[in-house]
């Protein structure tokens, strides 16, 4: 036999099945973090906040040791375990309803303060795990089981946009909204990830990726439609960009 | 060591690196602020974690991780400010992870005011944040026993894997005292935490994880179970009390903190006039020293509790007297610090209703 293994699953996930829903892009964003932390020999290391949602599970799957967070708050558990073991590599892994509306002070704080932790920002304009309420997130016009004749902004706002807003903060030292819609934004969504480690390892402040994520079942779709609207609708208000790096001198502040 | 005459803050702040705190997560609020600026100093110049959170909610969420990741941890706050802190100290406790929170009350509701009170008892004893957990709860009275209490608590909650709390009012907090450091017993070196989730999974044993979750009913209740066996462990073991001239007394106060320390002049006092008063001082509030109520002679007339607060600790009490006495209550609050002739006249009161009927 001449077999040669050119695929395994990553050693950085426990192996089990998701719980996460069919179409929904948890499952690739999870296996993206995970070889990177494999790759980057920082799994042994490494210490996974979870948050609540969707993905208040994801210390079932992350094959590192892990600290669940209440609503919101993964940002400033992470700032106390990173705090007593700064060799320690440590992530956060939230979705919008947790980040962008109960969970706004911890990031933008951690963020102030340059916390050198790395943050992994799902955002699928809804709550997943509640039954697809409005999140800050959700666009205009979109019809959630709170907004049901659409997002009206006279009454809610418009879409917090959440990574220009903490490119304003000079802790913030990498920040880059991807998405998982393709292989190839799949491909640089892993670059991303590993530029954010890289910041927190070499002590250069805080680091965020957000993700435009999809949710077929609180959008009513299936997972073909979701990721063609995602492409459609998310990514023209939500541009995929870097919007700080201070590793790059001509974009320190 | 001799003793050095420190303000109440400062000395609970020095009293918590000497035993042993690792780290401090805190917030800005009267009237415990001298805590976080000493420390702010002190932990820095011994190269240990001082942190000035966004707000009490992020502090003690600071605490659950570096709880979580085995270090010693130490948050201070004030009345308000426990109560943001509620649910990460309800989180804390699911978790079974061990920290201390040094509360130096004022009175409310709300805002209410930043003068001394006892009115969080309810809130520190009777859960404060969701679910079926205790917070081990001292009350000292002095600041020698405080910053005594306060070293030993680190290993405390070590032991039980669970907060503790030191509550003190802003009496304690404020004044100037004498005190030595030296006097608590030498603080243990911290016991191995093999759960600790602190980035090092390829230990013997796989990698940890830090969780209050459990979706499953049963799994729940078996779990809540498991914690109140320690509660059951600390009821049986850490009762803590002074039973003050209670062998002949006619009438036995109960009050603790800087009401018991006013209280104790009332006792002096009162004594030297001939009436027979004594007092029990708890020095645990939970849990809550019944044992000192067994060890009452039936000669008692009755139990007079005294507090800053208008009635809160009563209800242990009577619970605790099981209708075996009879009960009166006297209290100020607000941030209204009584003085002992309002407790002498109150007993004066009670003696003559008494004589009358």
């Amino acid at each position: 036999m001449n077999a040669k293994t050119v695929y395994e699953p990553t050693k950085g996930l426990v192996e089990r099945d998701f719980h996460y829903c069919p179409g929904c892009t948890h499952g690739i964003i999870h296996k993206l973090v995970a070889e990177v932390l494999v790759e980057k020999g920082l799994l042994e290391k490494a210490v996974a906040v979870a948050s609540v949602g969707c993905s208040v599970f994801s210390y079932e799957y992350f094959n590192c040791d892990a600290h669940q967070a209440p609503h919101g708050r993964a940002p400033a558990v992470a700032t106390g375990i990173k705090r007593v073991r700064p060799d320690s590599a440590v992530f956060t892994y939230q979705g919008d309803g947790d980040l962008a509306s109960i969970g706004t002070a911890e990031i933008v704080h951690a963020a102030h303060r340059g916390e050198n932790i790395t943050v992994i920002f799902v955002n699928n304009a809804i709550y997943g795990m509640t039954g697809g309420q409005m999140a800050p997130t959700t666009l205009l016009g979109q019809k959630t089981s709170t907004s049901p004749f659409g997002r009206d902004k006279t009454l809610t706002g418009e879409p917090l946009r959440i990574s220009e807003m903490l490119a304003t903060i000079p802790g913030a030292a990498y920040l880059e909204r991807v998405s998982v819609h393709d292989p190839k934004h799949i491909r640089k969504a892993k670059k991303a990830i590993e530029k954010a480690f890289d910041v927190q390892m070499n002590k250069q402040g805080f680091s965020m990726i957000e993700f435009i994520s999809t949710c077929p079942v609180n959008w009513g779709m299936n997972p073909m439609d979701s990721i063609a609207w995602a492409k459609e609708n998310m990514i023209p208000y939500y541009p995929l960009k870097v919007f700080k790096d201070k590793t790059d001198g001509d974009n320190d502040e | 060591m001799a003793k050095v005459l420190m303000k109440g803050n400062e000395a609970m702040a020095l009293a918590a690196i000497e035993g042993g705190c690792d780290a401090f997560f805190g917030y800005p609020i009267t009237p415990q602020n001298e805590i976080p600026e000493y420390l702010s100093r002190h932990m820095e110049e011994r190269g240990r974690v001082f942190v000035q959170a966004e707000s009490e909610v992020a502090a003690i969420n600071m605490v659950y991780g570096a709880a979580g990741a085995g270090a010693r941890v130490l948050t201070s706050s004030s009345s308000p400010g426990i109560a943001l802190k509620q649910e990460g100290i309800s989180y804390i406790a699911g978790s079974e992870l061990p920290c201390v929170i040094i509360n130096v009350m004022r009175g409310g509701p709300g805002l209410g005011g930043i003068q001394p009170s006892q009115a969080d008892y309810r809130q520190i004893t009777k859960g404060g944040g969701n679910g079926d957990y205790h917070l081990l709860a001292f009350a000292p009275e002095n600041l020698q026993e405080t910053v005594n209490i306060i070293k030993e608590s680190f290993a405390l909650a070590d032991y039980y894997r669970n907060p503790v709390m030191i509550a003190v009012d802003g009496l304690l907090g404020q004044m100037m005292e004498p005190v030595d450091l030296e006097a608590a017993p030498k603080t243990e070196v911290p016991p191995e935490k093999a759960w600790a989730a602190d980035g090092n999974s390829d230990r013997k044993g796989g990698r940890n994880v830090i969780t209050s979750i459990h979706l499953d009913p049963l799994e729940l209740e078996k779990h809540n179970r498991k914690l109140q066996k320690k509660y059951d462990e600390m009821v049986a073991k850490e009762q803590r009390y002074e039973m003050i001239e209670t062998a002949d007394a006619d009438i036995v106060f109960v009050a603790y903190g800087s009401m018991a320390r006013i209280a104790r002049s009332a006792v002096k006092t009162l004594r030297e006039e001939g009436i027979k008063v004594g007092m029990i001082r708890p020095i645990t509030i939970w849990p809550f020293p019944e044992k000192a109520f067994d060890e009452l002679p039936a000669s008692v007339k009755s139990l007079l509790t005294l507090e800053m607060s208008l009635g809160q600790m009563h209800e242990d009490v009577r619970a605790a007297n099981n209708g075996r006495f009879e009960l009166d209550f006297y209290g100020r609050t607000g941030g209204v610090v009584p003085e002992p002739e309002e407790i002498i006249d109150h007993v004066k009161r009670m003696l003559e209703k008494e004589g009358s009927s």
